[in-house]
């Protein structure tokens, strides 16, 4: 090597002096051509470089120093996704369902021939059924493009899975609460917290970047970490606590650490005179709960709820009593979130260094288009009063909305489904596939041959978010910024961006008024010209950021905060859900038990995939090609079970796992739980690397827990036992 | 000049980004790693510790590898850092077997193949892809000869220990407990 030419300085490595020249640079081929993006494996969307070789190849991806997301560093699964640009297996051109000889078949059509079809039975549906027949269940930046579709159409059937199957709870709770949602990324002040509580939230293994590099900064600055959890999660391995919860009750200790923080005195005195209402309500409420009161009911000691109540209280304000993300779990979801968010308020960290910021926000323009159409029926239409406070349509709801048996005061006869593989992100699958069978139009649109496009009528591909434009990243961060994405390579096979496709339907529909710009790139140079930048400076740099306007990351020193709720404050007594007909103060709610034999299923995220969305990706099943099922010691030895052994789920209602998966015999899990990760057991042949890879835990999930209050669907509400036996198996089906 | 690498298994969430970026960095073929993470686990139910630890070559001063490679492939560059010249390997498998951390493969072209440091990053004043990726920034690298380098800097300030210290082979690769 060189060593002349290298010199290290002191500081961070990766900011050394260069001591060559631009001909060695060039040599040591540094200077490869890069194309700046923002990632789309997962909801983080953190920006980046496309790295190309010099032959143009798609090399790796890398992250922009500039971006508050990602500081440079990408997660394994971004760093990983130029495997779904690479993917043999995925979707190359638009399949319209046909029937040959009595089968079911796909046949390969031109992009023409689908629009044109699919506009062909939108139009029938909407002529026959209204509108408001249409639904789109969307995930992901595609979702600008065919919401706006769906509205020109007139119809807000518009679901994102990401609110009743995960967060929806939370914003809604959150909401009541603080009159605002936490966002995503959320605005949880990690890298200055003393006190980071985690309620089942497993940060290290759900890959949610920001979060956990700011984890990682506090630790090192000494943070204690309290880690509520059934399961002994990478987060436990880093906690000073680890409280290991009886699953389901984790209000019950909320209520308790409530009951202590108030009865100690322990909260922020100013902070909830002058900001909250309702604290007498909720003092006589919690009195009652005690640590003893809830000993018996979460198996977590008096000694340990007064111990971390008092960290807590320590901390406060830079205390952090996670949100959380994915929080469907017992149908009280937004009550616990709820506790939540009271206990976060009684300690004062709202606002505050340490706790939550506030936001800023970027400014762009939209494109001027015509007003939608008002659409003539609502989701909540078809079930009047189900689901009070849910500010979003409820992906559930639109499905069972699909069923005539529901007796839905109008039906849904069309589906567009885009980047959500409705199979393994909706429980009860029986269910979903009973309103695909009543549809008239089934459409997906995906990267890769998802078990949702086995279903559709007609499948139309996109290509990668490596090969695209999209909608300028503008997520509300502690500095406004916006990041751009642009494609690094031609979209392979005969696949199209979400943008056209969506403009190529909407101009099929007579539509096209509502997408002004034929290409996205002009939209997105208008936009950025409105807002002093331009596409050719967001090339340069991929990622924008603005200084905040005022000096308002936290509450100044008794600063006057209106807060958007309804009585301008704080809301620890929530009239607007006592007024929606539900329990002002969150309450406890006991749970149904595992019979005997059959343990409580948990799932949750593994840091190196994404849902059920990256199971195929090379490079990613590299890394974790199959899930694994951790049972207890003692729950081994009673079965007979060892590590490494390949057996099936059973539910308690007898479905049993379509494929076997690896038991993993450790002491990291309760002896009344079975845990597993999301996003295996996939089912259709096609994705040839993770066919039959793993069980799925959406399969085993058939009783839903749904929240009464917003629809979200609890889904850890599912019992199984231990199939060891193939021909078991094989009798029981 | 003294190489050598630190990983705070205080910070190390185990989500094997170093893995990935390392195979993405220098093209290693699917089905092969350079590094890989270990987890360890200690205790009975409720009573647990876990250790995680990003694991690659140990970049030993008293490399057992360089030692047996028959041709001279296996030497140690500049810094310490020890290397296989691709063209001078015959794939043998000699470092393979006598390497105590398992850290190289058999490359599918015919030569053996094991981290390099990034020796063409840190060539241009780049860390390792491994540390320059890590979400928890548990990876720390650097010249020891140099006081004031992250990873001398954070050896003084940690408690660290070596893997198979007792193979003798001087391994320069830190874990931060």
């Amino acid at each position: 090597m060189g060593i002349g030419v290298l010199a290290i300085t002191k500081g961070t490595f990766g900011a050394t002096k260069l001591l060559f020249s631009p001909d060695e640079a060039k040599k040591l081929k540094v200077d490869l051509k890069r194309t700046p993006t923002y990632c789309e494996v997962c909801f983080w969307k953190c920006a980046g470089w496309v790295y190309k070789t010099s032959e143009g190849k798609i090399w790796k991806i890398i992250g922009n120093d500039e971006d508050q997301h990602s500081n440079g560093r990408f997660c394994p699964r971004g760093t990983g996704g130029v495997g779904m640009y690479y993917d043999e297996d995925r979707l190359k051109t638009p399949l319209i369902r046909v029937e040959e000889r009595g089968k079911q078949v796909f046949r390969e059509v031109s992009w023409d021939e689908a629009l044109n079809y699919v506009a062909a039975k939108m139009k029938d549906i909407s002529s026959k059924h209204g509108a408001e027949s249409m639904a789109l269940f969307t995930h992901g930046s595609g979702s600008t493009y065919f919401t706006n579709l769906l509205k020109a159409f007139g119809s807000s059937n518009i679901a994102e899975p990401s609110y009743a199957q995960c967060r929806g709870p939370r914003d809604e709770a959150f909401l009541a609460t603080f009159g605002e949602e936490v966002y995503s990324p959320e605005t949880t002040d990690i890298r200055d917290t003393k006190c980071l509580v985690l309620i089942g939230s497993h940060i290290g293994e759900n890959m949610h970047n920001g979060q956990i590099q700011e984890m990682s900064d506090a630790i090192d600055k000494g943070v204690t970490i309290i880690t509520v959890d059934p399961r002994f999660s990478t987060a436990a391995g880093k906690s000073k606590y680890w409280l290991p919860i009886k699953p389901s009750t984790d209000i019950a200790l909320l209520l308790a650490w409530i009951h202590e923080i108030i009865y100690n005195d322990y909260y922020d005195k100013n902070y909830v005179e002058k900001y909250c209402n309702g604290f007498d309500k909720l003092k006589e409420h919690v009195l009652d709960f005690t640590p003893e009161w809830a000993y018996g009911i979460t198996t977590i000691s008096p000694d340990k709820i007064r111990k971390t109540a008092k960290e807590m209280a320590n901390a406060s304000p830079a205390v952090l009593i996670h949100p959380g993300r994915h929080v469907t779990w017992y149908g009280d979801d937004t009550q616990r979130v709820r506790a939540i968010a009271i206990l976060n308020a009684l300690l004062g960290s709202w606002g505050r260094r340490g706790g939550f910021y506030r936001p800023a926000s970027y400014v762009v323009p939209s494109a001027k288009t015509p007003k939608y159409p008002e659409p003539k029926k609502a989701w909540t239409d078809a079930f009047p009063g189900k689901y009070p406070i849910a500010s979003s349509p409820v992906s559930n709801a639109l499905i069972d909305a699909s069923i005539p048996e529901n007796k839905p005061a109008y039906l849904i006869k069309g589906w567009i489904v885009n980047a959500t593989n409705l199979i393994s992100s909706i429980p009860d699958q029986a269910n979903t596939l009973k309103a695909i069978q009543n549809l008239d139009l089934l459409v997906a649109v995906d990267t890769m041959p998802m078990e949702i496009t086995g279903w559709a009528d007609v499948v139309l591909p996109e290509c990668t978010y490596l090969e695209r434009y999209d909608m300028l990243r503008i997520s509300p961060h502690r500095k406004p910024a916006i990041a751009l994405r642009m494609p690094a390579a031609e979209p392979k096979s005969n696949t199209r961006s979400g943008y056209n496709i969506a403009r190529g339907l909407a101009v099929k529909l007579g539509l096209e008024n509502y997408f002004p710009f034929e290409k996205q790139e002009e939209l997105l140079d208008w936009q950025l010209k409105q807002s002093g930048s331009s596409l050719e400076e967001m090339q340069r740099i991929g990622v924008k950021t603005k200084e905040r306007e005022a000096d308002d990351l936290y509450f100044a020193e008794n600063e006057n905060v209106a807060f958007s709720t309804d009585s301008g404050k704080i809301e620890l007594y929530s009239k607007y859900i006592e007024q929606a007909g539900f329990d002002p103060l969150p309450k406890y709610t006991v749970h149904e038990e595992p019979s005997e034999g059959y343990y409580r299923l948990i799932y949750g995220r593994t840091p190196q995939h994404t849902f059920g969305r990256t199971s195929n990706n090379p490079n990613l099943t590299d890394l974790m090609h199959e899930n694994t099922a951790w049972v207890n010691p003692k729950v081994s030895k009673a079965w007979g079970l060892v590590t490494g052994q390949y057996i099936w789920l059973k539910n308690q209602d007898g479905v049993i796992s379509n494929f076997k998966i690896k038991v993993r015999v450790t002491e990291r899990i309760r002896w009344d739980s079975v845990y597993m990760v999301h996003g295996f057991g996939h089912g259709q042949k096609q994705m040839k690397r993770c066919f039959g890879k793993g069980a799925s835990d959406t399969q085993l999930i058939t009783k839903v827990l749904t929240d009464p209050l917003m629809g979200g669907t609890g889904m850890r509400s599912n019992f199984v036992t231990f199939v060891t036996e193939k021909s078991e198996k094989e009798v029981a089906s | 000049m003294r190489y050598a690498m630190a990983v705070d298994t205080r910070k190390c969430v185990g989500c094997s980004d170093c893995v990935v970026a390392c195979q993405t960095e220098n093209n290693v073929p699917h089905g092969f790693c350079r590094e890989w993470v270990v987890e360890t686990m200690n205790g009975t139910y409720p009573q647990l510790e876990i250790e995680i630890r990003s694991e690659r070559c140990n970049h030993c001063i008293n490399a057992p590898c360089v030692r047996c490679c028959p041709t001279g492939a296996s030497h140690f560059a500049d810094g310490g850092i020890v290397l296989v010249e691709h063209n001078k390997c015959i794939g043998c498998g000699a470092c393979i077997a006598s390497c105590p951390y398992d850290a190289r493969y058999p490359h599918p072209e015919g030569y053996v193949d094991k981290c390099t440091f990034c020796i063409h990053r840190i060539k241009i004043g780049l860390a390792p892809a491994c540390a320059a990726v890590c979400p928890t920034k548990c990876i720390y690298f650097g010249d020891l000869d140099d006081l004031n380098s992250d990873v001398s800097v954070v050896l003084k300030k940690r408690k660290s220990k070596t893997l198979i210290p007792e193979a003798g082979t001087k391994p320069q690769l830190y874990f931060l407990i």
